[in-house]
Protein backbone atom coordinates (compact mmCIF):
# COMPACT_ATOMS: atom_id res chain seq x y z
CA UNK A 1 0.00 0.00 0.00
CA UNK A 2 1.50 3.33 -1.06
CA UNK A 3 1.41 5.87 2.04
CA UNK A 4 2.12 9.15 1.42
CA UNK A 5 1.33 10.66 4.70
CA UNK A 6 3.93 9.54 7.96
CA UNK A 7 2.44 6.78 9.75
CA UNK A 8 1.72 7.96 13.34
CA UNK A 9 3.86 5.80 15.87
CA UNK A 10 1.01 4.46 17.26
CA UNK A 11 -1.02 3.17 14.50
CA UNK A 12 -1.58 -0.71 13.78
CA UNK A 13 0.80 -2.34 10.75
CA UNK A 14 -2.15 -4.24 9.24
CA UNK A 15 -4.98 -3.32 6.34
CA UNK A 16 -7.46 -4.53 8.50
CA UNK A 17 -9.84 -3.12 11.45
CA UNK A 18 -9.57 -5.36 14.28
CA UNK A 19 -13.20 -5.39 16.26
CA UNK A 20 -12.22 -5.59 19.70
CA UNK A 21 -15.78 -5.57 21.99
CA UNK A 22 -19.29 -5.74 21.16
CA UNK A 23 -22.24 -4.88 22.97
CA UNK A 24 -24.62 -7.86 23.75
CA UNK A 25 -27.77 -5.28 23.35
CA UNK A 26 -29.92 -5.66 20.06
CA UNK A 27 -29.71 -2.79 17.38
CA UNK A 28 -33.39 -2.31 18.49
CA UNK A 29 -33.41 0.20 14.96
CA UNK A 30 -30.45 -0.69 12.08
CA UNK A 31 -28.70 2.63 10.39
CA UNK A 32 -30.15 1.88 7.03
CA UNK A 33 -28.59 5.10 5.51
CA UNK A 34 -29.80 4.85 2.14
CA UNK A 35 -33.37 4.49 3.04
CA UNK A 36 -33.32 7.44 4.81
CA UNK A 37 -31.81 9.16 1.83
CA UNK A 38 -34.51 7.75 -0.08
CA UNK A 39 -37.11 8.81 2.84
CA UNK A 40 -35.77 12.60 2.48
CA UNK A 41 -35.67 13.26 -1.02
CA UNK A 42 -39.18 12.07 -1.10
CA UNK A 43 -40.56 13.99 1.16
CA UNK A 44 -42.61 17.59 0.09
CA UNK A 45 -39.96 20.72 0.44
CA UNK A 46 -42.99 22.83 0.04
CA UNK A 47 -43.43 25.75 2.19
CA UNK A 48 -46.92 24.78 2.94
CA UNK A 49 -49.10 24.86 6.27
CA UNK A 50 -48.59 21.79 8.64
CA UNK A 51 -50.78 23.18 11.35
CA UNK A 52 -53.30 20.54 12.79
CA UNK A 53 -54.16 19.23 16.48
CA UNK A 54 -53.10 16.51 18.62
CA UNK A 55 -55.28 14.08 17.96
CA UNK A 56 -54.53 14.51 13.75
CA UNK A 57 -50.70 14.40 14.16
CA UNK A 58 -50.72 11.38 16.26
CA UNK A 59 -53.28 9.67 14.20
CA UNK A 60 -51.37 10.61 10.67
CA UNK A 61 -47.96 9.80 11.73
CA UNK A 62 -47.48 7.52 14.61
CA UNK A 63 -48.56 4.04 13.94
CA UNK A 64 -48.41 0.67 16.73
CA UNK A 65 -44.38 -0.71 16.81
CA UNK A 66 -42.59 2.49 15.88
CA UNK A 67 -39.61 3.66 16.86
CA UNK A 68 -40.62 7.07 18.48
CA UNK A 69 -38.00 9.75 20.30
CA UNK A 70 -38.79 12.86 22.62
CA UNK A 71 -36.60 15.58 22.76
CA UNK A 72 -36.17 17.16 26.28
CA UNK A 73 -34.21 17.67 29.44
CA UNK A 74 -35.60 16.66 32.61
CA UNK A 75 -38.71 18.37 33.24
CA UNK A 76 -38.04 21.26 30.43
CA UNK A 77 -39.84 21.34 26.85
CA UNK A 78 -41.48 18.07 27.47
CA UNK A 79 -43.82 17.36 24.53
CA UNK A 80 -46.58 17.23 27.07
CA UNK A 81 -49.57 17.49 24.78
CA UNK A 82 -48.46 15.02 21.93
CA UNK A 83 -47.69 12.32 24.55
CA UNK A 84 -50.95 12.72 26.21
CA UNK A 85 -52.47 11.93 22.40
CA UNK A 86 -50.57 9.26 22.10
CA UNK A 87 -51.77 7.22 25.66
CA UNK A 88 -55.33 8.65 24.71
CA UNK A 89 -55.49 6.69 21.95
CA UNK A 90 -53.31 4.11 23.07
CA UNK A 91 -50.84 3.37 20.54
CA UNK A 92 -48.77 0.82 21.64
CA UNK A 93 -45.59 -1.73 21.18
CA UNK A 94 -43.53 0.95 20.70
CA UNK A 95 -40.15 1.30 20.99
CA UNK A 96 -38.54 4.61 22.53
CA UNK A 97 -35.20 5.93 22.75
CA UNK A 98 -35.36 6.53 26.63
CA UNK A 99 -34.20 9.80 27.90
CA UNK A 100 -37.09 11.18 29.90
CA UNK A 101 -38.86 12.07 33.02
CA UNK A 102 -42.53 12.96 32.72
CA UNK A 103 -43.89 11.70 29.25
CA UNK A 104 -41.73 8.41 28.80
CA UNK A 105 -43.49 7.61 32.40
CA UNK A 106 -46.69 8.42 31.02
CA UNK A 107 -45.61 5.81 27.96
CA UNK A 108 -44.60 3.25 30.30
CA UNK A 109 -47.33 3.91 32.75
CA UNK A 110 -49.76 3.28 30.22
CA UNK A 111 -48.25 0.27 29.15
CA UNK A 112 -47.36 1.58 25.65
CA UNK A 113 -43.45 0.36 25.84
CA UNK A 114 -41.91 -2.65 24.25
CA UNK A 115 -38.63 -2.14 24.07
CA UNK A 116 -36.25 0.96 24.94
CA UNK A 117 -32.73 2.60 23.89
CA UNK A 118 -32.17 3.93 27.42
CA UNK A 119 -30.31 5.91 28.89
CA UNK A 120 -32.13 8.02 32.07
CA UNK A 121 -35.91 7.47 32.54
CA UNK A 122 -36.31 8.76 36.46
CA UNK A 123 -38.19 11.42 37.99
CA UNK A 124 -34.93 13.58 39.37
CA UNK A 125 -34.74 15.33 42.82
CA UNK A 126 -38.22 12.79 43.26
CA UNK A 127 -35.99 9.49 42.41
CA UNK A 128 -36.68 6.56 40.63
CA UNK A 129 -39.30 5.95 38.03
CA UNK A 130 -42.04 3.64 39.50
CA UNK A 131 -43.32 3.21 35.96
CA UNK A 132 -39.85 2.48 34.90
CA UNK A 133 -39.54 -0.33 37.93
CA UNK A 134 -42.94 -2.01 37.43
CA UNK A 135 -42.57 -2.42 33.58
CA UNK A 136 -38.90 -3.65 33.16
CA UNK A 137 -39.00 -5.77 36.20
CA UNK A 138 -42.00 -7.66 35.43
CA UNK A 139 -40.54 -8.13 31.89
CA UNK A 140 -43.28 -6.01 30.20
CA UNK A 141 -40.85 -3.92 28.36
CA UNK A 142 -38.76 -6.77 26.94
CA UNK A 143 -35.76 -5.35 25.97
CA UNK A 144 -33.28 -2.13 27.89
CA UNK A 145 -30.05 -1.47 25.73
CA UNK A 146 -28.31 0.72 27.31
CA UNK A 147 -26.73 4.22 26.19
CA UNK A 148 -25.13 7.40 28.28
CA UNK A 149 -26.79 10.79 27.25
CA UNK A 150 -24.52 11.80 25.10
CA UNK A 151 -24.23 8.03 23.42
CA UNK A 152 -28.25 8.80 22.26
CA UNK A 153 -27.10 12.57 21.38
CA UNK A 154 -23.95 11.05 18.94
CA UNK A 155 -26.19 8.16 17.80
CA UNK A 156 -28.62 11.15 16.41
CA UNK A 157 -25.94 13.72 15.25
CA UNK A 158 -24.62 10.22 12.96
CA UNK A 159 -27.97 9.82 11.35
CA UNK A 160 -28.24 13.89 11.12
CA UNK A 161 -24.79 13.72 9.47
CA UNK A 162 -26.48 10.63 7.59
CA UNK A 163 -23.73 8.17 8.34
CA UNK A 164 -24.38 4.38 9.97
CA UNK A 165 -21.97 5.62 12.68
CA UNK A 166 -20.00 7.44 14.97
CA UNK A 167 -16.69 7.19 16.84
CA UNK A 168 -16.94 8.59 20.52
CA UNK A 169 -14.62 8.10 23.80
CA UNK A 170 -17.72 7.38 25.84
CA UNK A 171 -19.27 4.04 27.44
CA UNK A 172 -15.65 2.49 26.68
CA UNK A 173 -14.83 -0.32 29.66
CA UNK A 174 -17.90 -0.55 31.05
CA UNK A 175 -21.10 -2.36 31.40
CA UNK A 176 -23.06 0.24 29.43
CA UNK A 177 -21.45 -0.91 26.71
CA UNK A 178 -21.37 -4.66 27.30
CA UNK A 179 -25.34 -4.31 27.13
CA UNK A 180 -25.25 -1.89 24.04
CA UNK A 181 -25.24 -2.50 20.86
CA UNK A 182 -21.91 -0.43 19.80
CA UNK A 183 -19.15 -1.87 18.78
CA UNK A 184 -15.32 -0.95 20.06
CA UNK A 185 -12.71 -1.22 16.97
CA UNK A 186 -8.67 -0.45 16.98
CA UNK A 187 -8.42 3.15 15.80
CA UNK A 188 -6.93 3.14 12.42
CA UNK A 189 -5.01 6.19 12.90
CA UNK A 190 -4.06 5.87 16.54
CA UNK A 191 -3.93 2.24 17.67
CA UNK A 192 -6.69 3.06 20.82
CA UNK A 193 -9.56 1.79 21.72
CA UNK A 194 -12.59 3.76 20.59
CA UNK A 195 -16.55 2.83 20.30
CA UNK A 196 -18.62 3.23 17.25
CA UNK A 197 -22.12 3.87 18.28
CA UNK A 198 -24.61 3.61 15.41
CA UNK A 199 -26.94 5.94 13.70
CA UNK A 200 -30.38 6.16 15.26
CA UNK A 201 -32.72 6.90 12.77
CA UNK A 202 -36.41 7.83 13.88
CA UNK A 203 -39.55 6.89 12.69
CA UNK A 204 -41.06 9.31 14.14
CA UNK A 205 -39.79 12.26 16.53
CA UNK A 206 -41.80 14.67 18.95
CA UNK A 207 -40.10 18.17 20.17
CA UNK A 208 -41.51 20.82 21.71
CA UNK A 209 -40.42 24.76 20.89
CA UNK A 210 -41.04 28.16 21.70
CA UNK A 211 -42.07 29.09 18.30
CA UNK A 212 -42.67 28.06 15.28
CA UNK A 213 -44.24 29.26 11.62
CA UNK A 214 -47.71 27.17 10.23
CA UNK A 215 -44.75 25.03 7.92
CA UNK A 216 -42.71 24.64 10.77
CA UNK A 217 -39.69 26.42 10.58
CA UNK A 218 -39.07 25.95 14.56
CA UNK A 219 -36.96 28.32 16.90
CA UNK A 220 -36.34 27.05 20.40
CA UNK A 221 -35.18 29.62 23.27
CA UNK A 222 -32.36 28.89 25.81
CA UNK A 223 -30.26 25.75 26.05
CA UNK A 224 -31.18 23.52 22.89
CA UNK A 225 -30.85 20.17 24.80
CA UNK A 226 -30.23 17.70 21.55
CA UNK A 227 -32.95 18.95 19.41
CA UNK A 228 -30.94 19.55 16.35
CA UNK A 229 -29.67 16.60 16.26
CA UNK A 230 -33.12 14.73 16.71
CA UNK A 231 -34.39 16.85 14.43
CA UNK A 232 -32.49 15.47 11.71
CA UNK A 233 -33.10 12.06 12.41
CA UNK A 234 -36.21 11.50 12.27
CA UNK A 235 -38.07 10.06 9.58
CA UNK A 236 -41.23 12.43 10.43
CA UNK A 237 -41.48 15.22 13.12
CA UNK A 238 -44.47 16.36 14.75
CA UNK A 239 -43.37 19.58 16.09
CA UNK A 240 -46.09 21.34 19.11
CA UNK A 241 -45.21 24.61 19.81
CA UNK A 242 -45.90 27.53 22.48
CA UNK A 243 -46.88 30.22 19.63
CA UNK A 244 -47.89 30.01 16.07
CA UNK A 245 -46.21 33.19 14.26
CA UNK A 246 -45.37 34.06 10.86
CA UNK A 247 -43.19 33.19 8.59
CA UNK A 248 -41.66 37.10 8.25
CA UNK A 249 -40.58 36.78 12.48
CA UNK A 250 -39.03 33.67 11.60
CA UNK A 251 -37.54 35.33 7.97
CA UNK A 252 -36.37 38.13 10.27
CA UNK A 253 -33.93 36.02 12.93
CA UNK A 254 -33.10 33.24 10.62
CA UNK A 255 -30.39 32.35 12.76
CA UNK A 256 -32.40 31.49 15.33
CA UNK A 257 -34.34 28.67 13.73
CA UNK A 258 -33.30 24.96 15.00
CA UNK A 259 -35.43 22.67 13.00
CA UNK A 260 -36.07 24.07 9.15
CA UNK A 261 -39.83 23.32 7.53
CA UNK A 262 -38.77 20.68 4.92
CA UNK A 263 -37.94 18.43 8.72
CA UNK A 264 -41.36 18.74 9.63
CA UNK A 265 -44.66 17.37 8.72
CA UNK A 266 -47.20 18.73 12.07
CA UNK A 267 -47.14 21.47 13.63
CA UNK A 268 -49.37 21.78 16.77
CA UNK A 269 -50.23 24.54 18.72
CA UNK A 270 -49.62 24.30 22.48
CA UNK A 271 -49.44 26.79 24.68
CA UNK A 272 -48.41 25.16 28.05
CA UNK A 273 -47.11 22.54 25.94
CA UNK A 274 -44.61 21.12 28.31
CA UNK A 275 -46.83 21.37 31.51
CA UNK A 276 -46.83 20.16 34.12
CA UNK A 277 -42.97 20.96 33.02
CA UNK A 278 -41.15 23.76 32.27
CA UNK A 279 -40.45 26.19 29.09
CA UNK A 280 -37.86 28.46 29.93
CA UNK A 281 -38.69 32.34 29.77
CA UNK A 282 -42.34 31.35 29.71
CA UNK A 283 -43.48 29.52 32.62
CA UNK A 284 -41.89 27.45 35.30
CA UNK A 285 -42.98 23.52 36.93
CA UNK A 286 -45.40 23.03 38.35
CA UNK A 287 -44.77 21.43 41.06
CA UNK A 288 -48.05 20.21 42.82
CA UNK A 289 -48.89 18.08 39.56
CA UNK A 290 -45.59 17.09 39.31
CA UNK A 291 -45.54 15.68 43.25
CA UNK A 292 -49.01 14.13 41.86
CA UNK A 293 -47.94 12.49 39.62
CA UNK A 294 -45.16 10.85 41.50
CA UNK A 295 -47.53 10.00 43.87
CA UNK A 296 -50.11 8.43 41.64
CA UNK A 297 -47.42 6.96 39.96
CA UNK A 298 -46.37 4.38 43.04
CA UNK A 299 -49.25 1.85 42.58
CA UNK A 300 -51.31 0.54 39.24
CA UNK A 301 -54.25 1.36 40.24
CA UNK A 302 -53.76 5.04 40.91
CA UNK A 303 -51.54 5.62 37.70
CA UNK A 304 -54.79 4.09 36.08
CA UNK A 305 -56.86 6.49 37.91
CA UNK A 306 -54.34 9.62 37.20
CA UNK A 307 -54.66 8.60 33.46
CA UNK A 308 -58.22 8.56 33.41
CA UNK A 309 -58.40 11.78 34.62
CA UNK A 310 -55.62 14.42 33.08
CA UNK A 311 -55.73 12.33 29.69
CA UNK A 312 -58.89 10.05 29.31
CA UNK A 313 -61.68 12.23 30.58
CA UNK A 314 -60.23 15.82 28.64
CA UNK A 315 -60.76 15.27 24.93
CA UNK A 316 -57.70 17.32 23.73
CA UNK A 317 -55.21 19.74 25.14
CA UNK A 318 -57.32 22.62 25.72
CA UNK A 319 -59.91 20.61 27.87
CA UNK A 320 -56.38 19.86 29.49
CA UNK A 321 -55.48 22.85 30.87
CA UNK A 322 -58.90 23.93 31.51
CA UNK A 323 -58.43 21.51 34.38
CA UNK A 324 -56.28 23.69 35.80
CA UNK A 325 -57.62 26.96 35.09
CA UNK A 326 -56.32 30.43 33.77
CA UNK A 327 -55.29 31.80 37.51
CA UNK A 328 -53.64 28.96 38.04
CA UNK A 329 -51.37 28.66 35.16
CA UNK A 330 -50.61 32.82 34.91
CA UNK A 331 -49.18 32.10 38.15
CA UNK A 332 -46.69 29.54 36.62
CA UNK A 333 -45.69 32.48 34.35
CA UNK A 334 -44.57 34.41 37.10
CA UNK A 335 -40.99 33.14 38.12
CA UNK A 336 -40.21 32.73 34.66
CA UNK A 337 -40.25 36.47 33.48
CA UNK A 338 -37.20 38.40 32.75
CA UNK A 339 -35.87 37.11 29.26
CA UNK A 340 -33.86 40.26 27.53
CA UNK A 341 -35.47 40.88 24.36
CA UNK B 1 -22.64 13.21 72.39
CA UNK B 2 -25.55 15.59 71.03
CA UNK B 3 -26.91 15.57 67.41
CA UNK B 4 -24.98 18.28 65.24
CA UNK B 5 -26.43 21.01 64.48
CA UNK B 6 -26.90 20.17 61.12
CA UNK B 7 -27.75 17.22 59.07
CA UNK B 8 -26.32 14.99 56.61
CA UNK B 9 -27.36 16.98 53.42
CA UNK B 10 -25.89 19.83 54.76
CA UNK B 11 -22.31 18.15 55.71
CA UNK B 12 -22.72 16.33 52.10
CA UNK B 13 -22.67 19.78 50.88
CA UNK B 14 -20.61 21.62 52.16
CA UNK B 15 -17.69 18.83 52.37
CA UNK B 16 -18.25 18.92 48.63
CA UNK B 17 -18.14 22.33 48.13
CA UNK B 18 -14.57 22.86 49.78
CA UNK B 19 -13.51 20.86 47.18
CA UNK B 20 -14.35 23.21 44.63
CA UNK B 21 -11.62 25.53 42.84
CA UNK B 22 -11.90 28.89 41.68
CA UNK B 23 -11.70 29.33 38.40
CA UNK B 24 -12.16 25.84 36.46
CA UNK B 25 -14.78 24.06 34.77
CA UNK B 26 -17.18 20.96 36.53
CA UNK B 27 -19.70 19.00 35.66
CA UNK B 28 -22.46 20.02 37.52
CA UNK B 29 -25.72 17.89 38.19
CA UNK B 30 -28.94 18.58 39.81
CA UNK B 31 -29.40 18.04 43.64
CA UNK B 32 -26.27 17.98 46.13
CA UNK B 33 -23.45 19.02 43.53
CA UNK B 34 -25.60 22.05 42.72
CA UNK B 35 -26.14 23.51 46.09
CA UNK B 36 -22.48 22.55 46.69
CA UNK B 37 -21.82 24.88 43.75
CA UNK B 38 -23.96 27.42 44.49
CA UNK B 39 -22.02 27.47 47.97
CA UNK B 40 -18.56 27.85 46.39
CA UNK B 41 -19.53 30.34 43.96
CA UNK B 42 -20.59 32.55 47.23
CA UNK B 43 -17.46 31.55 49.64
CA UNK B 44 -13.82 30.53 47.79
CA UNK B 45 -14.68 30.44 44.36
CA UNK B 46 -16.59 32.85 42.80
CA UNK B 47 -15.31 32.08 39.15
CA UNK B 48 -15.84 28.40 39.27
CA UNK B 49 -17.75 27.80 35.85
CA UNK B 50 -20.47 25.02 35.90
CA UNK B 51 -20.80 23.08 32.93
CA UNK B 52 -24.50 21.47 32.69
CA UNK B 53 -24.65 18.78 30.55
CA UNK B 54 -27.99 20.02 28.50
CA UNK B 55 -26.08 22.94 27.16
CA UNK B 56 -25.85 25.66 30.25
CA UNK B 57 -22.52 27.02 30.74
CA UNK B 58 -21.08 29.06 33.11
CA UNK B 59 -24.16 30.12 34.94
CA UNK B 60 -24.29 32.04 38.05
CA UNK B 61 -26.54 30.03 40.61
CA UNK B 62 -29.01 32.78 42.55
CA UNK B 63 -31.84 29.53 42.11
CA UNK B 64 -31.83 26.23 42.40
CA UNK B 65 -33.11 24.29 39.21
CA UNK B 66 -35.25 20.85 40.21
CA UNK B 67 -34.38 19.72 36.43
CA UNK B 68 -31.22 19.62 34.37
CA UNK B 69 -32.05 21.61 32.09
CA UNK B 70 -34.01 24.02 34.17
CA UNK B 71 -33.77 28.03 33.55
CA UNK B 72 -31.04 28.60 36.25
CA UNK B 73 -28.88 25.95 34.60
CA UNK B 74 -27.58 28.93 32.32
CA UNK B 75 -28.67 31.89 34.76
CA UNK B 76 -26.68 34.86 33.56
CA UNK B 77 -24.28 31.88 31.74
CA UNK B 78 -21.62 33.09 29.39
CA UNK B 79 -23.35 30.64 26.64
CA UNK B 80 -26.16 28.64 26.12
CA UNK B 81 -25.84 25.34 23.87
CA UNK B 82 -26.74 21.74 23.97
CA UNK B 83 -25.61 18.06 25.12
CA UNK B 84 -24.05 17.37 22.27
CA UNK B 85 -21.50 20.39 22.31
CA UNK B 86 -20.72 19.82 26.10
CA UNK B 87 -19.91 16.69 26.51
CA UNK B 88 -17.42 16.71 23.07
CA UNK B 89 -15.96 19.57 24.95
CA UNK B 90 -15.59 17.38 27.93
CA UNK B 91 -14.25 14.86 25.54
CA UNK B 92 -11.73 17.74 24.33
CA UNK B 93 -10.52 18.19 27.69
CA UNK B 94 -11.74 21.37 29.00
CA UNK B 95 -13.92 20.36 32.15
CA UNK B 96 -11.85 19.53 34.86
CA UNK B 97 -14.15 17.84 37.83
CA UNK B 98 -17.26 15.84 37.17
CA UNK B 99 -19.65 15.11 40.18
CA UNK B 100 -21.26 11.59 40.13
CA UNK B 101 -23.40 9.28 42.24
CA UNK B 102 -24.56 6.04 42.05
CA UNK B 103 -26.39 3.06 44.15
CA UNK B 104 -23.15 1.29 44.55
CA UNK B 105 -19.68 1.70 44.29
CA UNK B 106 -16.47 -0.56 44.76
CA UNK B 107 -12.92 0.12 45.64
CA UNK B 108 -11.78 1.08 42.04
CA UNK B 109 -14.93 3.78 42.07
CA UNK B 110 -16.77 2.26 39.88
CA UNK B 111 -20.46 3.62 40.16
CA UNK B 112 -23.50 1.79 39.02
CA UNK B 113 -26.93 3.60 38.71
CA UNK B 114 -28.48 0.90 36.43
CA UNK B 115 -29.90 -1.84 37.87
CA UNK B 116 -29.89 -4.30 40.91
CA UNK B 117 -29.33 -7.55 39.82
CA UNK B 118 -28.85 -8.81 36.60
CA UNK B 119 -29.54 -6.79 34.13
CA UNK B 120 -31.89 -8.77 32.51
CA UNK B 121 -33.74 -9.48 35.13
CA UNK B 122 -33.42 -6.81 37.79
CA UNK B 123 -34.47 -6.79 41.36
CA UNK B 124 -34.34 -3.00 40.67
CA UNK B 125 -34.48 -1.16 37.59
CA UNK B 126 -32.59 1.86 38.44
CA UNK B 127 -32.83 5.19 35.69
CA UNK B 128 -29.44 3.96 33.91
CA UNK B 129 -26.36 6.16 32.59
CA UNK B 130 -27.80 9.25 32.38
CA UNK B 131 -24.68 11.86 31.80
CA UNK B 132 -22.59 9.46 34.39
CA UNK B 133 -20.87 7.34 32.37
CA UNK B 134 -20.11 10.54 29.73
CA UNK B 135 -18.92 12.79 33.09
CA UNK B 136 -17.03 9.50 34.41
CA UNK B 137 -15.46 8.70 30.66
CA UNK B 138 -14.11 12.50 30.01
CA UNK B 139 -13.79 14.73 32.98
CA UNK B 140 -10.42 14.80 34.42
CA UNK B 141 -11.60 14.32 38.19
CA UNK B 142 -14.19 12.53 39.08
CA UNK B 143 -15.79 13.41 42.58
CA UNK B 144 -18.67 11.15 44.16
CA UNK B 145 -20.71 12.44 46.80
CA UNK B 146 -23.35 9.06 48.74
CA UNK B 147 -24.53 8.50 51.62
CA UNK B 148 -21.92 5.62 53.13
CA UNK B 149 -22.85 2.04 54.01
CA UNK B 150 -22.21 -1.62 53.13
CA UNK B 151 -24.87 -1.81 50.69
CA UNK B 152 -23.39 1.30 48.90
CA UNK B 153 -19.50 0.48 49.11
CA UNK B 154 -19.68 -3.40 47.78
CA UNK B 155 -16.93 -5.42 46.78
CA UNK B 156 -18.36 -5.92 43.44
CA UNK B 157 -20.94 -3.31 41.91
CA UNK B 158 -24.01 -5.33 40.25
CA UNK B 159 -23.10 -3.39 36.99
CA UNK B 160 -20.54 -0.98 36.25
CA UNK B 161 -22.69 1.89 34.25
CA UNK B 162 -19.94 4.86 34.94
CA UNK B 163 -16.13 3.40 34.40
CA UNK B 164 -14.04 3.84 37.80
CA UNK B 165 -10.41 2.90 37.72
CA UNK B 166 -12.19 -0.65 36.44
CA UNK B 167 -10.38 -3.58 37.30
CA UNK B 168 -6.68 -1.35 38.58
CA UNK B 169 -3.69 0.62 36.97
CA UNK B 170 -3.77 1.05 33.46
CA UNK B 171 -7.55 -0.54 32.96
CA UNK B 172 -8.90 3.23 32.00
CA UNK B 173 -6.25 3.75 29.51
CA UNK B 174 -6.16 -0.35 27.97
CA UNK B 175 -10.09 0.38 26.73
CA UNK B 176 -9.51 3.67 25.08
CA UNK B 177 -10.55 5.62 27.86
CA UNK B 178 -8.54 9.61 27.96
CA UNK B 179 -5.66 9.56 29.32
CA UNK B 180 -4.85 10.52 33.10
CA UNK B 181 -9.12 10.57 33.92
CA UNK B 182 -10.56 8.95 36.36
CA UNK B 183 -11.93 9.15 40.21
CA UNK B 184 -10.24 11.64 42.37
CA UNK B 185 -12.47 12.29 45.55
CA UNK B 186 -15.39 10.13 47.01
CA UNK B 187 -17.68 12.44 49.58
CA UNK B 188 -19.75 10.49 51.89
CA UNK B 189 -22.00 10.96 54.70
CA UNK B 190 -18.72 9.59 56.98
CA UNK B 191 -15.57 10.52 55.27
CA UNK B 192 -13.78 11.67 52.22
CA UNK B 193 -11.51 8.98 50.40
CA UNK B 194 -9.32 9.60 47.93
CA UNK B 195 -7.45 6.75 45.75
CA UNK B 196 -3.81 5.23 46.03
CA UNK B 197 -1.82 6.25 43.68
CA UNK B 198 -0.06 3.08 42.45
CA UNK B 199 -2.94 0.29 43.52
CA UNK B 200 -5.72 2.44 42.39
CA UNK B 201 -7.90 1.32 45.15
CA UNK B 202 -9.91 3.76 47.55
CA UNK B 203 -8.37 4.95 50.40
CA UNK B 204 -9.54 6.83 53.65
CA UNK B 205 -8.38 10.68 53.79
CA UNK B 206 -10.22 12.10 56.54
CA UNK B 207 -13.04 11.22 58.58
CA UNK B 208 -16.54 13.54 59.25
CA UNK B 209 -16.72 15.24 62.61
CA UNK B 210 -17.31 12.81 65.20
CA UNK B 211 -16.69 9.72 62.85
CA UNK B 212 -14.05 6.70 63.53
CA UNK B 213 -11.58 5.18 61.14
CA UNK B 214 -13.31 2.11 62.37
CA UNK B 215 -16.49 3.40 62.05
CA UNK B 216 -15.67 4.24 58.30
CA UNK B 217 -13.98 0.87 57.83
CA UNK B 218 -17.21 -1.11 59.44
CA UNK B 219 -19.37 0.77 56.84
CA UNK B 220 -17.40 -0.21 53.99
CA UNK B 221 -17.71 -3.91 52.18
CA UNK B 222 -14.46 -4.05 50.58
CA UNK B 223 -10.62 -3.84 52.48
CA UNK B 224 -10.00 0.18 52.90
CA UNK B 225 -6.81 1.50 52.66
CA UNK B 226 -5.89 4.21 54.98
CA UNK B 227 -3.53 7.49 53.92
CA UNK B 228 -0.33 7.66 56.19
CA UNK B 229 -2.33 10.27 58.07
CA UNK B 230 -5.89 10.50 58.21
CA UNK B 231 -7.38 13.59 58.66
CA UNK B 232 -10.74 14.76 60.24
CA UNK B 233 -12.59 17.37 58.50
CA UNK B 234 -13.93 20.73 60.19
CA UNK B 235 -17.58 20.75 60.96
CA UNK B 236 -19.56 23.24 58.72
CA UNK B 237 -19.07 26.48 59.40
CA UNK B 238 -22.03 29.00 60.68
CA UNK B 239 -21.83 31.02 57.84
CA UNK B 240 -21.95 28.29 55.07
CA UNK B 241 -24.87 26.86 56.94
CA UNK B 242 -26.60 30.26 56.92
CA UNK B 243 -25.96 30.72 53.15
CA UNK B 244 -27.27 27.25 52.17
CA UNK B 245 -30.79 27.59 54.43
CA UNK B 246 -31.27 31.41 54.45
CA UNK B 247 -30.09 32.30 50.15
CA UNK B 248 -29.53 29.08 48.40
CA UNK B 249 -32.36 26.44 49.17
CA UNK B 250 -34.20 28.66 51.65
CA UNK B 251 -37.51 26.46 50.73
CA UNK B 252 -35.75 23.74 52.22
CA UNK B 253 -35.89 21.25 48.99
CA UNK B 254 -32.80 19.18 49.28
CA UNK B 255 -31.70 20.32 52.42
Amino acid sequence: MDRTLPVPPQAPARDTLRILDRGHGDLIQPPDVEAFRAWNRAKSKRLVDKRMSEAEAVRRFIKPGDYIGTELYGTVRCPMSLVHEIVRQRIGELRVAGQGVLELDLLLGAGLVRALDITYIGLEVYGLSNCLRREVESGRVERCVEWSNAGIAWRFKAAAMGVPFIPVRSMLGSDTLKYSAATVIECPYTGAPIALLPALILDVGLIHVHRSDASGNAQIDGISGFAFEMARACKRLIISAEEIVETEVIRRRPDRTTIPYYLVDAVVEAPFGSHPGEMCYRYARDEGQIRRWVEASKDPATTAQFLQTYVDDVPDHRSYLALFGDDHLEKLREPARGRPE
Amino acid sequence: MSDPPYNSSELLICTAARLMEDGTTAFIGTGIPMLAAALAQRLHAPNLVPVFEFGGTGAILETLPLAVGGGCTFNRAVAASGIRDIVETAQRGFVEYGFLGGAQIDAYGNLNTTVIGEHDHPKVRLPGSGGGNDVGSHAWRTIAIMPHDRKRFVHHVDFITTPGYLTGPGARERTGLPRGTGPYRVVTTLAVLGFEQVSKRMQLLATQPGVTVDEVAENTSFELLLADHVGQNPPPTPEELRLLREEIDAEHLYI
